[in-house]
């Protein structure tokens, strides 16, 4: 799985023209070997996927052809299309061509089209295309609905996609295939260029970017960049004492601020958000020095984060705390350290971090790994034997979305009538779409015709018509109008601002959040305290606070990743071998020592459970190591069938490496526990009921186009999107189960919060193999996720605590008794 | 007690203007003394209505709540049953009804005394399908009416507003639809099956309570009472 990618034999590559050679040496460079090969394959047709480390030059590389062929040949019209996942990526690769080309003195029109650009200059753009454009996947699918589709990009003679490996995988990448074979459909000439970091699979990036959807493809080149020198992985070893749970790693960050002190910029990545405002504020209260630090994620004003990212490139900032929202973007060379607080998750998303430090190829990345528990220890060591050994985690491939399908088969309806039987040859170029059934196109047709359901009683409303020749048209200007203000496949949560009073947004919050709060309740957000005064026209008011207290962060739904397959396999080696233990802290090590005595360590190819009785309750706890997702799951399915068993399940928690339940009675039939039948039955029943599910249905309905994002000129709010949806998805299961929206939101379930998949496989593969300790008090192992019992505030499976313990006994537990009926004022 | 099986899906009844009233875990209400049955805002052929702008919402919508009104007349036996208003999603709504469920209402409306308030989405309820018409009407010192009328409470049984309340647990919210009453009047929950909620504490609801009011949330498996005092 780590073999390097094929590498194709070099090709002789032509001298570089005389402004490009002039160019290079004006500056003493010499173009890199990959970038005068991947002017080869340019010269020879093809399409090419460049896979190097960041530094390297990769966006030259993927230009340099274009520049060239437009510097020989100057012509007017739409010559190099470029679509990256970052708006902020457009606007930074426009400003590093653009020096460059007025350098080399090229008589060019580069320009970005996103979200941002003006109406008037898109329409311009549309009229004129620049012979390069830099856009978003969402702004290529716009612009591929307009009917003058075919006449923008018929010339067109390259597609650079930018950041491919963070693209192609997920639903951005099904509307991004989608759309480029919609473009070798209108421009068969084009070629197609990939840029990505190292991946797992590049087989997989080679298929993406193949018209035929296929690895084999002699079209797609593959080029390989000189790598860059091994990064400098160190794991912190702290002077304090190593905490059994959490995931704040508090009592390290002292030490972090040391090495903040002593590096020139370092960049602080964590796995949450909530995560992200402590540690902020915790730093801040150790800032004696008053240096420049601060707060990056997701859920802050874009005007906000644009600030950190203009003084971060300014060099004026000395740490920035970042979540993923910093995993992507633009080059900061001036990054000399690069901390992760937490766990990694994930060998490749840790490269992707380490690579945002130091973008000089020749020196090594920085990297300080700070475990928040013990468990994290292990966690850490196998990441950072994983980077050395160039191990990368791969998401395994999936099939492309059907509802990102549907809307896609909308847009190409308003760009002109459309036959059946082309349009769905066209889509099997999509490597995600290459083995589509004919029929889920067909469904999906209908889908988006007439809703596709067995009653047919729609007909009458069609959203598509056929015309006499057979072709599919859309039937109004109002359905044009629809798609196109709800385009694309990012279905946030519904969020509120978060509003000073009489001020300024500092951001968004989830609604769920913000309905949790009472006012005179302080929240830390934007790494400020505030104190909450109440809902204001869909605004969360609040003032700054002083207070002392006890303040909540909020959380955020799918805030956390996954361990990942990979990364959890090593950690189950490294438990199973005790000659892997030296060098761990010695609270890890003894740990792990009394483990193996009290009990048993965890075996690679089987399942340890273990049974004990703890405070009157029977608790077992069971070592998975498939990621919180697939751990809630299962908690949700154990604790169904325990029920009906007799056990009495009281309820579980579940964390990255196990699961515990605890119950009145215990379990003594392991194999019969986790037998793999509960993925029949129960799974359907739970699916019935599972607010993940829910909310599932609810992002599958959104990108189908069944529900809309915002009602034109009525003001929706995303709680009424969410009931609505609810009572939509009870009454389509009823009446049709199979119907294709929900054969989409099972197939999401498969990955993502709910994670099937991977708690399939596990349960097939510890099939026989199930180790079942009786016990009779609480194993050393297992003492971390009881201490979290309580503690974890999950999102989802709280919800789905709520419902399905029956949220009226709990709401006659937690409240005041029923209301007596003779004291009602008569 | 109430005249009627003793059966989960009630709640104890509560007194409205002297009269017993049993609330329905299905969003119906129940009033024994005179065998009448109450539901409010069925909102019929909802999908339909946003299909026809190019919303294709599952068709199942007119089915499905008249399989759940079905099961409440089965439940209670009603002589009458009195639906009180938007019981059609808009005023072309019953000539999109399929003829399966037109057959079904015709034979509800067939078996008893059955009355149509109108509503601001049906003010004029089909004429085809059985039962009568009437703007409002006055049993035994109830009043039914589609919307609450601000000055005149006393006895009055209405719908309209699709309300539904919130508590706080565990630091979580549930939300769930709800009946609303002060003793003075009563605002049933909407019973169609896409029909969605407005928030008891929002002015246009709580404001027709001035002297404060309880609801019975509509739960999964049962019905729970709460003073005002207790949600948010």
């Amino acid at each position: 799985m780590d073999a390097p990618a094929p590498t194709d034999s070099a090709l002789p590559a032509p001298p570089l023209p005389a402004p490009f050679a002039g160019w290079f040496a004006a500056r003493g460079w010499a173009p890199h070997p990959h970038q005068l090969e991947m002017r080869a394959a340019a010269e020879r047709g093809e399409s090419a996927l460049l896979i190097a480390p960041t530094g390297a030059g990769k966006t030259l590389a993927g230009f340099l052809p274009a520049l060239i062929d437009l510097a020989e040949t100057p012509r007017e019209g739409l010559h190099t299309l470029y679509v990256s996942p970052l708006k902020a990526l457009a606007t930074d690769i426009h400003r590093n061509l653009t020096a460059p080309a007025e350098e080399m003195r090229l008589d060019l029109a580069i320009e970005t089209r996103t979200g941002d650009t003006p109406q008037a200059k898109r329409t311009r753009q549309r009229k004129r295309p620049p012979q390069i454009l830099l856009t978003t996947p969402e702004s290529l699918a716009l612009l591929l609905s307009y009917h003058d589709a075919a006449k923008i990009f018929h010339g067109l003679k390259t597609v650079v996609v930018d950041e491919l490996h963070a693209l192609a995988f997920g639903k951005r990448g099904d509307l991004l295939a989608l759309g480029l074979a919609r473009l070798s459909a209108l421009a068969p000439q084009a070629r197609r260029v990939g840029l990505s970091a190292t991946v797992h699979d590049p087989d997989f990036l080679r298929a993406w970017l193949s018209k035929r959807g296929a690895a084999d493809d002699p079209v797609v080149r593959t080029v390989l960049g000189r790598s860059g020198a091994e990064p400098e992985v160190e794991i912190l070893t702290t002077k304090e004492r190593l905490p059994w749970s959490g995931h704040m790693a508090v009592h390290a960050l002292g030490e972090v601020y040391d090495r903040i002190r002593q590096a020139g910029t370092t960049l602080v990545f964590v796995n949450t958000r909530a995560q992200a405002e402590l540690v902020f504020q915790e730093l801040w209260r150790l800032n004696e020095d008053g240096l420049p630090i601060a707060l990056h994620h997701g859920s802050l004003a874009v005007e906000q984060r644009r600030r950190v990212e203009a003084a971060m490139a300014a060099g004026r900032l000395r740490a920035v705390v970042a979540t993923s929202s910093l995993d992507l973007g633009v080059d900061w060379a001036s990054v000399d350290l690069v901390v992760q607080v937490g766990a990694p998750k994930g060998v490749s998303r840790l490269l992707q971090r380490l690579g945002r430090a130091n973008h000089r190829l020749e020196e090594p990345s920085k990297a300080l790994l700070v475990p928040a528990n013990r468990f994290e220890v292990l966690e850490c060591r196998a990441a950072k034997e994983g980077v050395k050994a160039r191990t990368l985690d791969g998401d395994p491939p999936r099939a492309g979305g059907l509802d990102v399908l549907a809307q896609h088969i909308l847009g190409m309806a308003c760009a002109g009538p459309f036959d059946a039987d082309a349009f769905y040859a066209e889509i099997r170029g999509a490597a995600p779409y290459r083995e589509l059934a004919r029929a889920d196109f067909e469904d999906c047709l209908h889908l988006v015709a007439h809703g596709g359901y067995a009653l047919r009683t729609y007909e009458r409303f069609r959203r598509l018509v056929q015309d006499d020749k057979g072709r599919w048209r859309v039937a109004g200007p109002a359905h044009v109008r629809r798609y196109r203000m709800n385009l694309g496949v990012i279905v946030d949560a519904p969020t509120l601002k978060v509003r000073l009073q009489g001020g300024r947004s500092l951001g968004e919050v989830e609604e769920y959040f913000a309905q949790g709060l009472v006012p005179g309740d302080t929240f830390v957000f934007a790494g400020e305290l505030l104190r909450f005064l109440g809902i204001q026209d869909m605004s969360v008011v609040c003032t700054r606070d002083k207070a002392s207290g006890e303040p909540k962060v909020p959380a955020y739904m799918g805030g956390r990743l996954p361990l990942s397959t990979h990364l959890a396999e090593r950690v189950r080696a490294m438990l199973e071998d005790p000659g892997a233990w030296d060098g761990f802290p010695e609270a890890v090590g003894e740990w792990l020592r009394l483990q193996r005595w009290r009990s048993v360590m965890p075996p690679c190819d089987g399942l340890l459970v273990e049974s004990f009785p703890r405070g009157g309750k029977e608790f077992l706890v069971a070592y998975c190591f498939e990621g919180r997702n697939a751990h809630q799951t299962l908690g949700m399915l154990l604790t169904r069938r325990m029920e009906r068993a007799g056990l009495a399940p009281l309820g579980f928690v579940a964390t990255d490496y196990v699961i515990a339940v605890w119950s009145l009675k215990p379990a003594n039939d392991m194999d019969a526990l986790f037998d793999q039948d509960m993925l029949g039955d129960d799974l359907e029943e739970w699916m019935a009921e599972s607010s993940l599910l829910r909310r599932t249905f609810r992002n599958v309905a959104v990108i189908a186009g069944l529900i809309e994002r915002r009602l034109p000129g009525q003001e929706k709010t995303g709680k009424q999107v969410t009931f609505s949806a609810d009572l939509i998805y009870d009454v389509l299961r009823k009446h049709e189960p199979d119907h294709v929206l929900l054969r989409a939101t099972r197939a999401d379930a498969a990955t993502g919060l709910t994670d099937i998949g991977r708690l399939s496989q596990m349960l097939g593969r510890v099939q026989g193999r199930i180790l079942h300790r009786v016990l009779d008090r609480v194993s050393p192992l297992a003492v971390p996720v009881l201490l979290e019992i309580g503690r974890e505030q999950v999102y989802g499976a709280a919800l789905d605590d709520l419902l399905d313990e029956g949220a009226q006994a709990l709401i006659d537990e937690a409240t005041a008794p029923a209301l007596d009926q003779a004291s009602l004022p008569v | 007690m109430p005249d009627g099986p003793m059966i989960p899906h009630a709640a104890a009844p509560l007194r409205v203007n002297g009269q017993s009233l049993v609330p329905d875990l299905s969003g119906a209400l129940w009033w024994p003394a005179r065998r009448t049955l109450m539901v409010a805002d069925l909102h019929l052929e909802k999908g339909s209505s946003f299909a026809a702008r190019g919303q294709f919402l599952p068709p199942y919508d007119t089915a499905a709540t008249l399989a759940r009104l079905e099961a409440a007349v089965a439940r209670w036996r009603p002589e009458r049953l009195i639906a009180l208003g938007d019981s059609f999603h808009d005023r072309a709504a019953a000539q999109r009804i399929c003829t399966a469920d037109r057959a079904r209402i015709r034979a509800l409306t067939g078996c008893l005394e059955w009355v149509w308030i109108a509503g601001n989405h049906d003010p004029e309820p089909p004429a085809d399908l059985g039962g009568a018409v009437h703007e409002e009407l006055t049993l035994d010192g109830l009043v039914f009416r589609h919307e609450a009328e601000p000055v005149r409470p006393c006895g009055e049984l209405s719908g309209h507003f699709h309300p539904k309340a919130s508590v706080r647990v565990r630091g979580r919210r549930v939300s769930a639809r709800c009946f609303v009453t002060d003793g003075q009047r009563l605002i049933l929950p909407s019973f169609g099956a896409y029909t969605g909620g407005l928030d008891v504490l929002d002015p246009a609801i709580a404001g027709l309570f001035p002297r404060g009011f309880s609801v019975h949330m509509l739960g999964r498996r049962k019905l729970v009472a709460f003073p005002a005092t207790a949600l948010g």
